[in-house]
């Protein structure tokens, strides 16, 4: 890389770290339990808004895997889920009104919380409808894989985002709070993605699965971004550039190899295709705080007037990693 | 209990006061070694916990034990000489760390050792002789000079290393030495460590090795060599490495696995896998042998470096992207591709799948949607019929299609209409068996019933195209199984060109091949070409159709092979 190249993305990257510090005056603390916060603790950063029903299960997913602390930024919700967080003992929970869109989709919040509490710690940033998965997740702790990451010298870890959805049309069958989303959406496209590689960040770009095949045929381009780089060994200096796609210091978007071998990676299992998806897709549109102009809220908006069906006679059903594995979504590497 | 343990602490105190005591209440003695960069008031405390075995637990003095440094053979050699000293009748001493964990019943490895008095276990190879070391050093190792912390002061590291190599600087041996290497984990018979540690030569072989790198692999194996009667070149202690030279850790699901190696100590063990700690407070798992046999439990870490080295062929996902040439196979499996075929024959594709076993697909790189085998709108993976998607995917598409069909060959129809996006990729796959009727895009032309003036410019479009794509086939680049055909040639002998490519695709399939299905009708097509040509467009690449059928059968020209070329 060329030296002017990489000034330029310190600068930006420097950028980054002064828009967090400016946007962290949107967030009021509302339960600030970060004292409580351990040395070696795994913590989780969220952003989200009006996900009281997922809640629940998503941090009982999260403490077995023995995530110490969890950092949370509730973007004006209005369903009581900010009760919920408030009352738990290993949250601490920031509140603002101020717009999603403008603080980056909530990146700059995170960066900042990330700078502020996440230094030294293995920092995981999810929203409340991704469930991560790694190798032997069914057997080991997600301290056994940051352990393995920190002998290896490894300081961050790639998880794609797997899209899973239900068979039938998408609100078919309830939720119901706390339940675990993948009894409902729980299958997924095996084999349909697609990959290029950024120039300018080093990251992977990949498109493909449910919501390419189904909103985005004729204008692929468009497809959401499945790459993700969610759990990172978290220095101050360090920031998102956009959502979890990627970071800079551009080292840390290498989390794939390029001389023919597998490095370990994870995955995000994404379980937005849940009921109430319609309704929350209208309100999204409704105001227009999302990625290119909401396209993405608009492409479903569109396609779910017509009732769709994202199942297709060749969805896999979810199993476990190991299956994931097999099909040639995730990959253990070296780590055995 | 024959043998005594010297055990090496640097992290994970709490665990390794569990191994501790565990050796000890079955009886051996053991000396500890705690690194100095343990602060004095942890050590004090972690010494405080094993009081109360204090008749067997002894604490050495403290050195500080540095990665690559000489700390930790100065460390072996403290706890060593006080175990000789205040248990003079044991017969053999087992160096472990806090991480290493006994497996198997204590009184199993004792009897193993009192069976085998004079032996040592202690792996050591000389150092040209192996391809253990990464990262470059290996004789250098004893060679050149190492005062910078591989750890904490790489960049001195490398640039003294560097240095040294430039100015051809080289240490002398001590008189009468021979380097050798191996695991730091052994287990030696007390003469045989006696005779190392009262070595005449030791304060000049201790001064030079100071300054070797990573003497804890080299110093005892090195020295045993000089000393030892009987060496058994292997290490009690299973330690899996990978491919950068760091040790694998064992979790609680590795327990079946250690079980069955048989080994007497396991090392690394992660410190919170409670089950394989819970095994050795238990007293161990009895093995069926008495000797270990670490080969069963090889091949799970042989694959695990052949997966994160070399990686699953043809596979491309979120940490798989390998630079071209580097892909190990751009595709995972053989798969057909049929070019022209289709266009003289109806009902061809059904045929051949019939006839090979195979699945057979249409057009998948057609312009207007993806003809997937059967009509499908969506196949396997969930990959979609819509030609954007496709055309985005680029190479993606092709690799993804062949991967999901795993387990059935793969065959595809291709021509000079389709999306030429992978022309070069299947060309240069070794993968690919390709077999070409050149110039068949003449035959749906003429069929069309069109006039020829209409047709001309179309004609010649398609065969630039088709001409870009054979050279890509004739390059040298060229890997793929390839065979052309004219359309002349072909429809001298089509029985021969389409056993050939049944062979190529499907080889083995017994018995003979179902009829083929009837040519289309042909007649008038010379004439139609000959129009083209008046028209000043000559389709070459079909061969010479005589203008006026039909003409009588000569013997079938026999059709050529392109070599790849090595």
């Amino acid at each position: 890389m060329k030296a002017w190249q990489a000034y330029r993305l310190r600068l930006q990257r420097k950028r980054w770290r002064l828009r967090a510090l400016r946007k962290r005056r949107e967030l009021s603390v509302v339960a600030d339990r970060t004292d409580k916060i351990r040395p070696a603790d795994i913590l989780v950063l969220t952003t989200l808004r009006n996900e009281n029903a997922r809640l629940p299960h998503f941090f009982d997913y999260y403490r077995r895997l023995g995530v110490g602390h969890f950092l949370v930024v509730d973007n004006g919700s209005t369903d009581g889920g900010a009760e919920y967080l408030a009352a738990q003992e290993d949250v601490s929970l920031w509140r603002t009104e101020a717009s999603y869109k403008r603080a980056r989709f909530g990146v700059d919040w995170l960066n900042w919380l990330a700078r502020r509490h996440g230094h030294g710690h293995w920092c995981l940033t999810v929203d409340p409808d991704e469930l991560l998965v790694y190798p032997f997740c069914d057997t080991r702790p997600l301290k056994a894989l940051t352990d393995w990451l920190d002998a290896s010298s490894i300081r961050s870890f790639g998880a794609m985002l797997l899209d899973l959805y239900p068979k039938g049309p998408i609100g078919a069958q309830a939720y119901e709070r706390g339940d675990d989303p993948l009894d409902i959406a729980c299958w997924f496209d095996p084999g349909n993605y697609s990959l290029s590689r950024n120039a300018t960040y080093g990251n992977l770009w990949i498109q493909g699965g449910p919501r390419a095949r189904s909103f985005f045929a004729d204008d692929p381009e468009r497809a959401p971004a499945l790459n993700k780089i969610p759990l990172v060994k978290w220095d101050r200096r360090f920031a998102y550039v956009s959502s979890t796609h990627m970071l800079l210091p551009r080292g840390l978007n290498l989390v794939f190899d390029e001389w023919g071998g597998e490095k370990t990676c994870g995955m995000l299992l994404h379980t937005k295709f849940l009921d109430g998806f319609s309704d929350k897709a209208r309100e999204e549109l409704r105001r227009r705080q999302h990625y290119a102009a909401s396209a993405e809220y608009k492409a479903y908006a569109a396609a779910l007037e017509a009732e769709p069906e994202l199942w297709c006679r060749w969805s896999e059903r979810y199993i476990n990693w190991r299956q994931l594995e097999v099909l040639g979504l995730m990959s253990r590497g070296n780590w055995t | 209990m024959s043998f005594g343990v010297v055990i090496l602490v640097h992290n994970a105190l709490d665990r390794a006061a569990q191994v501790i005591r565990h050796w000890a209440s079955a009886g051996c003695p053991v000396v500890v070694h705690v690194d100095r960069a343990v602060r004095r008031a942890r050590f004090e405390r972690f010494r405080e916990d094993l009081e109360d075995l204090s008749d067997r637990v002894l604490f050495c003095a403290r050195h500080r034990c540095e990665w690559g440094g000489w700390g930790i053979v100065a460390a072996t050699q403290s706890g060593a000489e006080l175990l000789l000293e205040r248990f003079p009748g044991l017969g053999h001493v087992y160096l472990a760390s806090g991480s290493c964990v006994p497996l198997r019943p204590v009184a199993e490895l004792d009897a193993y050792l009192a069976a085998r008095p004079r032996t040592d276990f202690i792996e050591s190879a000389r150092v040209t002789q192996v391809p253990w070391t990464v990262g470059g050093l290996s004789e250098e190792r004893f060679t050149l000079r190492f005062p910078f912390s591989w750890k904490r002061r790489r960049w001195l590291f490398d640039r003294y290393v560097a240095l040294q190599r430039r100015l051809g600087v080289r240490r002398s041996l001590p008189a009468g030495f021979e380097p050798y290497m191996g695991s730091q984990w052994w287990c030696l018979s007390a003469a045989t460590l006696r005779a190392i540690l009262s070595d005449p030569q030791r304060p000049e072989i201790d001064r030079y090795f100071r300054r070797v790198w990573i003497p804890d692999e080299s110093y005892f194996q090195s020295l045993a060599r000089r000393w030892s009667t009987h060496i058994e070149s292997r290490s009690l202690t299973m330690c899996k490495f990978d491919f950068q030279g760091k040790p694998h850790l064992f979790y609680d699901d590795h327990l079946p696995l250690l079980r069955r190696s048989g080994c007497f100590v396991a090392r690394k063990i992660w410190p919170r896998a409670q089950a394989i700690y819970d095994e050795m407070a238990t007293g161990g798992h009895p093995a069926d042998e008495a000797a270990p046999s670490p080969a069963r439990i090889d091949r799970v870490f042989a694959e695990a470096t052949e997966r994160r080295v070399r990686g699953r062929s043809g596979l491309y996902m979120q940490s798989r992207l390998p630079n071209p040439g580097w892909e190990n196979g751009f595709t995972a499996a053989p798969y057909g591709v049929l070019e022209g075929f289709a266009e003289l024959q109806d009902g061809f594709t059904e045929w051949f799948a019939r006839a090979s076993g195979a699945t057979v697909h249409g057009h998948i790189f057609a312009p207007e949607r993806v003809e997937f085998a059967d009509g499908a709108t969506v196949w396997r993976g969930a990959m979609s019929d819509s030609a954007a998607l496709r055309d985005h995917q680029g190479p993606r598409f092709l690799t993804n299609l062949i991967w999901n069909g795993r387990g059935a060959r793969q065959v595809f129809q291709f021509g000079p209409r389709d999306s030429q996006r992978v022309s070069w990729d299947i060309a240069k796959d070794p993968n690919a068996r390709i077999g070409v009727i050149s110039g068949a895009w003449a035959v749906p032309l003429f069929r069309s019933g069109r006039p020829a003036a209409r047709l001309c410019d179309l004609a010649a479009r398609l065969q630039q195209v088709e001409a870009d794509h054979l050279a890509a086939l004739r390059s040298p680049q060229a890997k793929a199984r390839i065979r052309v055909w004219t359309l002349a040639e072909f429809l001298e002998a089509p029985a021969e060109a389409l056993a050939l490519m049944l062979s190529d695709i499907a080889p083995g399939r017994a018995g003979p091949p179902p009829a083929p299905p009837a040519m289309v009708p042909l007649d008038g097509l010379g004439r139609f070409l000959q129009e083209m040509r008046n028209l000043g467009m000559h389709p070459y690449l079909t061969g010479d159709i005589p203008i006026e059928p039909p003409a009588p059968r000569r013997p079938a020209p026999r059709p050529y092979l392109v070599r790849p070329h090595a």
